[in-house]
């Protein structure tokens, strides 16, 4: 069929052309596939990084086309690196991440290893949990901004019901102390599922016969746990690290319905200070020098994560 | 053969005429960008009679108001078409101006005897002039609004709180003339029963995102002593935005957020205060005067009662309030400039302008406000009337929005977050509107 199929594109194909393309190399063939793909990544990847990069060493601002734009080197940098407020936001995002991704493994990971024994109910459990993550983060944030009102959100009412705390008494969103709670609390409520179906995958890719043969060798539960369940699930455990590390440096949506990054900055994560100086204050330049430091920092630690994960994986 | 040829030439010329003539009242679609709340919609019932008169079709792009900034500056920076007509805040007029983002209007007005002394003095420098005081007009002054009071009206006239209030006090439960006396009138109802209700005190502006906190911050600290430079040395803020009296205006506002909100009252602006004084919450409430219409016809406290009172003395005796309101200017990415000018002409009629405040528009026409029955047409037409006297506004620098996020944090992060003192503060706000300033070559 193919055979018949390839003869009539070849007398299909003027003779002129069919000459030109016999005299093509495999090779030349190859890169006439690959130039458009190349040019498409050029031109939506790689030109608007050399673009940013240019851009974060001159004083160009957006909303001013009629200013002349002038080099200023690495000064752009300084002012960054050299401002306590980018600090916070680092700290504030430090903060979130590690405390996310913290709660989301151990939690995903148990729901994960719950879901993978057999019981009744178990698919409709599976869609249930996995219901959050379906949602749009600013209607999520939104929903939980609700959640969290101290007069009338059912979040308060529950804490009451378990301490005794008056609702009205606490402020989840107002309070410094509480606040960077609050957005760990709602992105672990939707992300966690995400991380479960990975370690799902993982623990669901382990073959029956191992678990069997150390069953054979009499070794506990526990035992079997530590040295073939987390060490099997481990590379797919750090893929779900990675992507959410990948997400939540770069969280911007979710946080910004549910507390705009206050009160004060105690919530203001990079990526909403670099909204602010990009599209509210409009000084182009600073924050392309923000968002290159930013891209370098992910980008750096990715590497190095990830050259972790494929040596966990070679083991 | 010459005839027909003749014939045929003057047979194309009137095809070519007509096409022209056709295409010059060929009716246009203008779109005029506002934020999303009532006085939009009002203006779209009010464009129904420019719709019929000039044949054009108007198109609105109402964006609320936490995300107007950002929507409608990135489409004029972006150069954007999508806005004919910008109804756009006081604050933008510098930039607007200086970046060539609105068409000037100088001719345009002489052309058509619209007159800039015909308008609230305080609106035609607020919405119209870059540079401030000169007469520069960018913009017709569509819509004058400013900050007040709202105070349930029928509460404060309960015998037994009255009495209760002035054993306290030692004077009447009334109007407050002084910050002060706000101040004990929002600690008098903080979590106090009210018909079986729990209600409490003020609502103030404190959202983080945008501009709310700014606002009511600098609404207080105007009336306490409260400058942005030095009138004599334009740009020197040391000493007049950090003065002693404003360090005291802006304890006074952290003294009332942290005695007499509403519990989650962290990030609450426009909307958050309508809510929690038509839900009955609140005692008092601070909010443009915009939303006063609403509560006047509201179910729950509407009529009676309501009340509305312009910003009280601070403590050395000024009175001053935050302008807010805007101005409508035609946008030069345009490629409708002629018909949206016509939009402008239409809407400074004096008798377009009366029908605009009749329908809940806040008219800044001296001949609509100045009119005899005006005062006493609403019940809030004489607290708007006395509050526009009073008006001060925020920078309207083309560096507005740096500034105004500079102010947005400091502020927060004071008077929500209580972090360091009122002083602190300040001075932050002053180094870093210095630095926008150097920036901008102002030094």
């Amino acid at each position: 069929m193919s055979d018949h199929l390839i003869q009539r594109v070849a007398s299909a194909t003027p003779p002129r052309l069919a000459r030109r393309i016999r005299g093509v190399s495999d090779r030349t063939i190859a890169w006439l596939f690959v130039t458009p793909t190349i040019l498409l990544l050029l031109a939506v990847n790689i030109f608007p990084l050399i673009w940013t990069i240019r851009l974060s060493m001159t004083n160009f601002r957006t909303n001013r086309p009629n200013n002349p734009v002038e080099f200023v080197g690495l000064e752009n940098y300084r002012k960054i690196l050299s401002n306590p407020d980018t600090w916070a936001s680092l700290q504030a995002t430090a903060h979130f991440l590690i405390s996310t991704i913290v709660l989301q493994v151990v939690l995903g990971f148990t729901l994960a290893y719950l879901i993978n024994k057999k019981f009744r109910g178990n698919d409709l459990w599976t869609t249930l949990i996995v219901l959050p993550m379906m949602l749009s983060p600013a209607v999520v944030g939104n929903f939980w901004t609700f959640l969290y009102q101290p007069q009338i959100g059912l979040f308060n009412y529950f804490i009451e019901f378990l301490s005794g705390i008056d609702p009205a008494s606490f402020s989840m969103i107002g309070d410094v102390s509480l606040a960077p709670w609050t957005i760990v609390l709602v992105d672990t409520w939707m992300w966690t599922p995400f991380v479960m179906l990975i370690c799902l995958a993982g623990l669901r890719s382990i073959p029956p016969s191992i678990y069997e043969a150390a069953e054979c060798d009499r070794a506990s539960k526990w035992r079997q746990f530590w040295t073939i369940t987390l060490p099997m699930a481990l590379p797919f455990l750090m893929l779900a690290v990675l992507f959410r590390g990948i997400e939540n440096f770069k969280m911007f949506d979710l946080v910004v319905q549910l507390t705009g990054g206050g009160p004060g900055a105690t919530t203001q994560l990079t990526s909403i200070d670099l909204k602010r100086e990009a599209f509210e204050k409009w000084r182009t330049g600073f924050a392309s020098a923000y968002a290159v430091i930013l891209f370098v920092t992910v980008f750096g630690l990715a590497s190095i994560y990830v050259k972790a994960l494929n040596k966990v994986k070679d083991r | 053969m010459n005839a027909k040829r003749l014939l045929t030439r003057a047979f194309t010329a009137a095809v070519v005429a007509l096409g022209f003539s056709a295409g010059a009242a060929r009716a246009t679609d203008l779109t005029l960008c506002w934020a999303a709340w009532d006085p939009a919609n009002a203006l779209v019932e009010l464009s129904k009679e420019y719709e019929a008169q000039s044949g054009n079709t108007m198109h609105f792009e109402f964006v609320p108001w936490t995300s107007f900034a950002d929507r409608m500056l990135n489409e004029l920076n972006s150069g954007g078409k999508l806005c004919d007509l910008m109804i756009g805040d006081s604050q933008w007029i510098g930039g607007a101006a200086e970046n060539g983002q609105y068409i000037k209007l100088n001719d345009f007005f002489d052309a058509n005897a619209i007159k800039m002394d015909d308008f609230i003095p305080a609106t035609v420098v607020g919405y119209s002039e870059w540079p401030k005081n000169t007469p520069n007009y960018w913009a017709l002054p569509a819509f004058g609004d400013v900050v007040g009071w709202t105070y349930r009206k029928d509460w404060f006239a309960r015998p037994e709180l009255q009495a209760e209030f002035k054993a306290k006090y030692g004077h009447d439960l009334a109007v407050p003339a002084t910050f002060d006396e706000l101040k004990q009138i929002a600690e008098f109802f903080q979590n106090r029963d009210i018909d079986g209700k729990k209600v409490y005190g003020v609502s103030i502006y404190t959202e983080r995102g945008s501009e709310g906190i700014t606002m009511g911050v600098m609404d207080v600290l105007y009336s306490y002593g409260f400058k942005y430079d030095n009138p004599d040395k334009p740009y020197d803020m040391e000493g007049f935005v950090n003065s002693d009296n404003a360090v005291k205006g802006l304890e006074f506002y952290k003294s009332l957020y942290d005695c007499c909100v509403p519990p989650g009252s962290s990030n609450g602006y426009m909307t958050e205060g309508v809510d929690a004084f038509k839900s009955g919450q609140v005692a008092l409430q601070m909010n443009f005067a915009f939303t006063w219409p609403g509560f006047n016809t509201d179910a729950n406290v509407g009529g009676d009662r309501t009340g509305y009172f312009a910003n009280p003395a601070g403590p050395n005796g000024d009175k001053f309030a935050q302008l807010g309101g805007q101005g409508i200017s035609v946008v030069s990415a345009s490629d409708k400039q002629e018909a949206a000018l016509t939009y402008i002409k239409w809407f400074a009629q004096p008798s377009v302008q009366a029908k605009w405040w009749k329908l809940g528009g806040y008219s800044a026409l001296r001949a609509v406000v100045e009119d005899p029955g005006f005062a006493t047409s609403q019940p809030y037409a004489q607290t708007f009337l006395d509050s526009m006297a009073i008006v001060k506004d925020f920078w309207a620098e083309p560096s507005y929005a740096t500034l105004m996020q500079s102010s947005q944090k400091w502020f927060h992060d004071y008077v929500v977050a209580g972090h360091g003192t009122a002083k602190q503060a300040l001075d932050g706000l002053v180094a870093d509107w210095h630095a926008t300033f150097e920036e901008e070559g102002k030094y």
